[in-house]
């Protein structure tokens, strides 16, 4: 009785909107490769974040003041006086430093499985993109706190735009609003921190997952599971059916529907992260001081800067490419060099193998030196620039970008494993 | 071939385990944002008990007290008042205060602690507006009663105890809020008789 | 795949630890569960530091509640007339006078402990002052290079001094012995600790259940997840 008037209910929107089409399209009949690893948790868990951001960051605006006399104030209204407040706000910066965390991971699977490489060059851009929004919305978020650490960081990196000749001083001036960052930076960072920059992400999301859904999910072995239609033997084709979209075009091997099998998978994977999140959050929420930072404990003050300032632990890696160069414009030309080199990633990789799996030992290693590399650029970020640090920075930085270069050399003619037509395991 | 897997007694358990697990886990992660919007610490420190000192008051005379952000009205009456109060019973909704407009130490013919002071909540039970004191100049919206209160907005009528009169617009008693003395002459709005 | 993620893993504490350092702290060794050790802080912050040092987040009532003090006591005891216990903890002071007469503003002490790094810090401060006639007030402090304010502990403590290595020389002159006088900057740094984050004790004995409780659903999401996944392998 209740399942017929559900499937009536369903028919009737069916015939004015497609849920059940778009379900089967996207969930129940998707052709997910079946041997997605352990690196194909982070899209999903980074889905979560973003959920919890926007959850925690929507309760928060009820008791947040966005002003300069207000601000600090109102955090520690949220912290003390308001039932809960302290989870919420634990659970909004726990889940700022989460974000980054998995999203690195998320980039770091697409480099090592070339989910980047044709057809999948616009998914990249979109994830790109998203990377670039994120960044900018983190940044802006930090300022909200209105603590030491988030006046001088955002100073810093306002004044970078400084470094752009003619123009620079005042378009420093516009951002700002102000002769120094001040209640007026305060409320459009906030205006864009809460709504605007979130409406992109969230578009941005949709198109991500709207043109991997277009050119099918990559895997660990970079084979193809869509087979040119009639080149498979019915017995050898997937024991599963899978929309039309899909199957009418392709022969489609070695997959399982999206949904139960990775929903189910995706969900111990979830469960598994909240466990670490959970922990950092309820028994670590400043995590070691680089997810909250100690200087932020006091208000904003334009009179007395930090003993040591460093951006927040996500910028480090750009930050300290920005830091060894000497010249405050080329820095920065460095610096968004550092980003536009991971957007151009498709067209310096000119390789037909996907997979580190099946690639030159060449290629391992450059995987391997720009991901130390990225690390220690990250870790020196957050440290104080010495002689050494800088000395280190700058082979670091040479790592970095001759991961690129040296990737558009070989990629070329690379010397690679045959890929196995069908996937392994 | 169908996308339906088998479903056995153990999937079904686990799937439905999981479910109830999970969903508990939802309930559980609602709590904070549920919660959150309870009066905070802020409210409840503005909303705390006020302190009046009635010792000054002249009988026939109104103070107005702020408490949660609303007016008491807070009024020594006079011999002849209370004695009047009991003359006009006919005329109103309610005499016996039998809605649950007071508390309970406060549901008897005065709707107060002493006779000699009325505690109400300066908002009228029509649509909120404040009532206005009229002391002796009343007879011309009642006829045979000397004070009461009148509404401005919509024109109800509340005698000296709170209570309405008929063919008004507001269908209830004005409210009288917790309250008590715990000295002579020391009026506590907030906290009820008999507590603390 | 392994070998990034051992760099990774190695890399990070490693950089985390050298980060850290600077000058050697005591260790506190306070308790914020215990109750009479926050009470005899609090009422030191009152004595003590509170003529100059507000805790504006902080409200009486919720430090009552938390420390296990009677409201009509704490009221009578702590409050001056017509305070109500639902206000912050402030002082009188004018903030504009107060940085005439300290070269800047006492700064306010509600997020000290988070501030500073934690409790240790408070306890080595408040015990590190030593005679510096070169300095305005006549003391400056071991872990607080050029500290702006007096040592108003001092008749407590008594009189330190360095020598000639730069160490510090014990206390003379002071009401407290060395051990009355730790004891007492331990409750202190136990107060200033509870009052930088006075829900952390909930904080905690949430997690517990909070990741028990996750463990359970995890236990039951893998049973489910290989369940399911028996039909593709």
């Amino acid at each position: 009785m209740l399942m017929n008037l559900f499937t009536s209910f369903m028919g009737w929107i069916d015939k004015r909107l497609p849920v059940t089409d778009a379900w089967n399209k996207h969930l129940a009949q998707y052709p997910a490769p079946k041997n997605f690893n352990f690196w194909y948790f982070f899209g999903s868990l980074a889905m979560l974040v973003l959920v919890n951001q926007i959850l925690t960051g929507i309760w928060l605006t009820m008791n947040y003041e966005p002003s300069g006399d207000g601000a600090f104030a109102s955090i520690e209204y949220i912290m003390r006086d308001v039932d809960f407040g302290w989870l919420l706000r634990y659970m909004h910066s726990t889940g700022a430093s989460a974000f980054f965390i998995v999203v690195y991971l998320h980039m770091m699977r697409g480099l090592m499985y070339g989910s980047y490489q044709k057809p999948r060059e616009l998914l990249w851009i979109f994830g790109m993109l998203i990377f670039l929004v994120l960044m900018a919305e983190a940044f802006m978020g930090y300022l909200l706190p209105w603590g030491n650490m988030s006046y001088w960081g955002a100073q810093v990196i306002i004044s970078l735009f400084g470094a752009i000749p003619i123009i620079g001083d005042d378009l420093t001036l516009w951002i700002r609003g102000d002769y120094v960052i001040s209640g007026a930076t305060l409320n459009r960072f906030f205006a864009l921190h809460v709504i605007a920059l979130p409406l992109v992400l969230v578009i941005l999301v949709f198109l991500h997952i709207l043109a991997l859904h277009e050119v099918g999910s990559n895997n660990p072995d970079g084979s193809d599971i869509k087979k040119p239609k009639g080149s498979i033997k019915p017995e050898e084709l997937s024991k599963f059916t899978f929309h039309k979209q899909y199957s009418e075009k392709y022969d489609i091997v070695d997959a399982v529907p999206f949904h139960p099998y990775y929903t189910v998978k995706d969900i111990m994977g979830v469960v598994g992260f909240l466990i670490l999140f959970c922990w950092v959050m309820f028994f670590a929420p400043e995590g070691g001081g680089y997810f909250m930072e100690a200087p932020n404990f006091e208000p904003a003050n334009g009179l007395k800067t930090p003993e040591h300032i460093a951006p927040v632990w996500y910028f480090g890696p750009f930050y300290t490419i920005l830091r060894i160069v000497p010249d405050k414009l080329l820095g920065a030309i460095a610096m968004f060099g550092a980003i536009v080199m991971l957007f151009l990633l498709p067209w310096f990789d000119r390789g037909i193998v996907k997979s580190v799996r099946y690639r030159s030992k060449w290629h391992l290693i450059n995987l391997i030196q720009f991901s130390i590399c990225f690390v220690v650029l990250g870790a020196l970020g957050t440290l104080p620039a010495t002689p050494v640090a800088n000395m280190i920075g700058i082979v670091a930085s040479f790592g970095y970008f001759g991961f690129f270069i040296a990737l558009w050399f070989y990629s070329k003619n690379e010397k690679c494993k045959p890929v196995p037509e069908r996937i392994t395991d | 071939m169908s996308n339906a897997p088998v479903i056995n007694g153990r999937r079904r358990f686990l799937t439905a385990a999981t479910a109830v697990v999970g969903g508990v886990g939802v309930a559980g992660v609602a709590v904070p944002f549920i919660a959150s919007w309870n009066p905070s610490a802020r409210a409840k420190a503005a909303g705390a008990p006020v302190e009046v000192n009635v010792s000054k008051l002249e009988p026939g005379q109104l103070i107005r007290a702020k408490w949660r952000g609303k007016p008491v009205y807070v009024v020594r009456r006079t011999d002849k008042t209370i004695n009047d109060l009991a003359k006009h019973d006919s005329q109103l909704k309610d005499p016996k205060s039998d809605e649950p407009q007071q508390p309970s130490y406060a549901t008897n013919e005065y709707r107060s602690i002493s006779p000699e002071f009325l505690v109400a909540l300066g908002v009228c039970t029509h649509l909120g507006c404040a009532p206005t004191y009229h002391k002796g100049d009343f007879e011309e919206k009642v006829e045979g009663v000397t004070d009461g209160f009148y509404c401005p907005c919509h024109g109800s009528k509340f005698d000296m105890a709170g209570r309405v009169f008929q063919s008004v617009p507001a269908p209830l008693n004005l409210v009288i809020p917790e309250h008590s003395f715990p000295t002579e002459g020391t009026l506590l709005i907030g906290v009820g008789q008999g507590e603390a | 795949m392994k070998r990034l993620l051992i760099a990774l893993f190695t890399v990070i504490p490693a950089l985390a630890f050298a980060s850290s350092g600077g000058v050697h702290l005591d260790a506190a060794n306070n308790d914020l569960t215990d109750k009479e050790s926050l009470k005899r802080g609090f009422d030191s912050y009152v004595n003590y530091c509170l003529g100059c040092h507000e805790l504006q987040y902080q409200r009486y009532s919720r430090t009552f509640e938390d420390l296990g003090i009677d409201i009509e006591e704490g009221t009578a005891k702590y409050l001056l007339n017509g305070q109500k216990p639902g206000e912050h903890i402030k002082n009188a002071m004018p903030a504009e006078e107060a940085a005439k007469w300290f070269g800047s503003a006492p700064p306010d002490l509600t997020l000290i402990a988070r501030l500073k790094p934690g409790p240790d810090y408070i306890y080595t401060y408040l015990r590190s002052f030593y005679v510096d006639e070169a300095r305005p007030f006549g003391v400056n402090n071991t872990v607080f290079k050029d500290v702006g304010m007096p040592h108003v502990l001092q008749t407590l403590q008594g009189i330190r001094t360095l020598d000639d290595d730069g160490h510090l020389t014990p206390a003379t002159g002071g009401t407290m012995t060395a051990e009355e006088y730790d004891a007492f900057a331990r409750d202190l740094a136990n107060f200033f600790e509870y009052v930088g984050e006075p829900n952390k004790l909930e904080r905690e004995s949430l997690g517990y259940w909070v990741i028990g409780f996750l463990c359970i659903l995890f236990i039951l999401s893998y049973l489910l997840k290989k369940e399911y996944w028996r039909d593709v392998h």
